[in-house]
């Protein structure tokens, strides 16, 4: 029989196995606390670059809208979110006619910021932020028009 | 040191010039229940507050922040809720009995209370069986708790009384043997002569390694008679909903509550008492004037800091451990805690007649 099996040896055991608990707590009772005293720190808080809290359209760097109107964020979208309306133009040089966006409709309300419409897109044109502050008192103001 | 048997005495004589003796026996009664009342309430609000505030830190939050500075009103408006709230009496439940239980509860454990000794005269038992009365009174707390138990006629309640009072009376036994070591050691009973004893260096130092082994030892079972995690089987929540309280509400539920919290502090005041010198301050022989450096410090004060500082311990046992099994409840207590403690005890003894304490 070990040592540490015997009747002695299991004290001995068990006082150090409750110590190194007891080191681990003492060492959380010192590190610096992780709430967040919301809303006193509005100014200083750190949302992670992750958080989804909100669609939106970056621009590319002339400013331009990078959608092209394709429409797969909107079949890709599990709960209808996003409406995207398109019309058709022609190009003026070419002759050829194309779709281009007229408006991208985003229902916060409804959206469960799984990320299926951004990853679906292949313009990178839709993104999330985390402007989280979303609450209002009326569902209509939910329905967002992304692009300007 | 400030004496307050002359304050008291003070008093005493002020009031006898005023009316005959016996009345004056009977004010003086009611003045020190009411200021043992008001005192009693008012560790148990700082202790609730003491341990939200522990129990954060241990869990990495910052705990009540939100009403008063730092929360510090949270616990008077907890108290407030409890008052203005109803209390229930149950269908088919013992209603004498079920009514009793609380007070039986807080009796005890106000009872037990006025046996410490907060400062040199400020004690309002204090007789030649202290320690003895001491246990007797705090150990009548398991019968409200039983009593809750039975008469709230709900299976939760009754099995979280029955392991209440299986684990509080073994670990009484525990908690009797460390006693008897300081009592050992020291060679009395009265509290404010074991307090005496310790001027010039505190038991835990003086009966050395027995000493320390029984310290130890009764902050484990103390832990035990106050139900607190790790040994808080009789209302674990995840088992028994809230094990002997379930039925209660308002008030009723309030003195449980007061009455766990204010054992905490018993508990550690008590061991302050036993171990750490209560209000003795440190004292160190040979060093007379680091020893007057520290009579400047008022007694209640290294009172209240050894004891706090115990109930921080106390705290941080509650929020590193998990919860014992019931089976590993009893198991610890008769195969390790008491064996060692009669051990112990002897070992005392040994020190004690053949002259190796300090
Ligand atoms: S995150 Fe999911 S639910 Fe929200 S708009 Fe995109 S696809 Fe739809
Ligand atoms: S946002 Fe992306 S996926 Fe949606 S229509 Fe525009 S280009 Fe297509």
């Amino acid at each position: 029989m070990k040592f540490r099996d015997t009747y002695i040896g299991k004290i001995f055991n068990g006082t150090r196995s409750l110590l190194t608990g007891l080191g681990v707590t003492l060492k959380e009772f010192f590190t610096k606390k992780v709430t967040e005293q919301y809303p006193e720190n509005r100014k200083t808080l750190k949302i992670s670059d992750r958080h989804r809290a909100m669609l939106y359209m970056p621009l590319d760097e002339n400013g331009n809208n990078k959608c092209i109107a394709c429409g797969l964020c909107q079949s890709a979208c599990p709960n209808g979110t996003i409406t995207v309306k398109t019309k058709t133009v022609t190009d003026e040089e070419t002759g050829k006619s194309k779709k281009v966006l007229l408006e991208y409709t985003y229902d916060l309300g409804c959206c469960m910021f799984c990320q299926l419409c951004v990853n679906a897109c292949p313009k990178d044109a839709i993104a999330f932020n985390n402007h989280f502050e979303n609450a209002v008192f009326d569902r209509s103001k939910l329905v967002l028009k992304l692009n300007k | 040191m400030f004496d307050f048997t002359t304050i008291t005495t003070a008093i005493d004589q002020f009031l006898r010039s005023m009316m005959p003796a016996q009345f004056a026996i009977i004010v003086e009664c009611i003045l020190v229940a009411a200021c043992a009342l008001l005192a009693y309430v008012m560790f148990a609000i700082v202790m609730i507050f003491m341990e939200r505030k522990v129990c954060a830190a241990f869990q990495c939050r910052l705990g009540p922040m939100r009403v008063g500075p730092w929360g510090l009103l949270q616990v008077f408006a907890d108290v407030f809720k409890m008052l203005i709230k109803e209390i229930i009496s149950i269908n088919r439940s013992d209603s004498f009995l079920y009514r009793l239980a609380p007070y039986l509860v807080v009796m005890s454990s106000v009872l037990t209370f006025c046996c410490l000794p907060f400062a040199k005269g400020l004690q309002v038992l204090d007789f030649n069986m202290g320690v003895f009365f001491l246990m007797a009174t705090s150990s009548f707390g398991v019968l409200g708790i039983l009593l809750a138990g039975w008469s709230s006629n709900n299976k939760f309640s009754m099995i979280g009384a029955m392991r209440s009072g299986a684990q509080m009376i073994s670990y009484e036994l525990s908690i009797g043997l460390c006693m008897l070591t300081v009592v050992t050691l020291s060679g009395t009973m009265q509290i404010s002569e074991l307090v005496e004893q310790q001027h010039d260096a505190w038991f835990i130092f003086k009966g050395h390694l027995p000493a320390m082994l029984a310290f130890v030892i009764y902050l484990i079972a103390g832990n035990a008679e106050t139900n607190r995690a790790p040994f808080d089987l009789p209302e674990a929540e995840s088992e028994l909903t809230a094990g002997f309280h379930t039925e209660y509400s308002g008030m009723h539920f309030g003195f449980f509550y007061v009455a766990e919290f204010m054992n905490l502090f018993i508990v550690a005041a008590i061991a302050s008492t036993l171990f750490l010198g209560g209000w003795m301050p440190l004292h160190i022989s040979g060093f007379d004037t680091f020893n007057m450096v520290m009579d400047y410090i008022p007694g209640i004060v290294w009172f209240l800091g050894k004891t706090f500082f115990i109930i921080w311990v106390l705290m941080w046992f509650r929020w590193t451990f998990p919860r014992l099994r019931i089976d590993q409840v009893p198991t610890l207590e008769w195969k390790y805690l008491v064996p060692i403690g009669l051990v112990n005890l002897l070992i005392m003894t040994v020190c004690v007649v053949m002259g190796w304490t300090f």
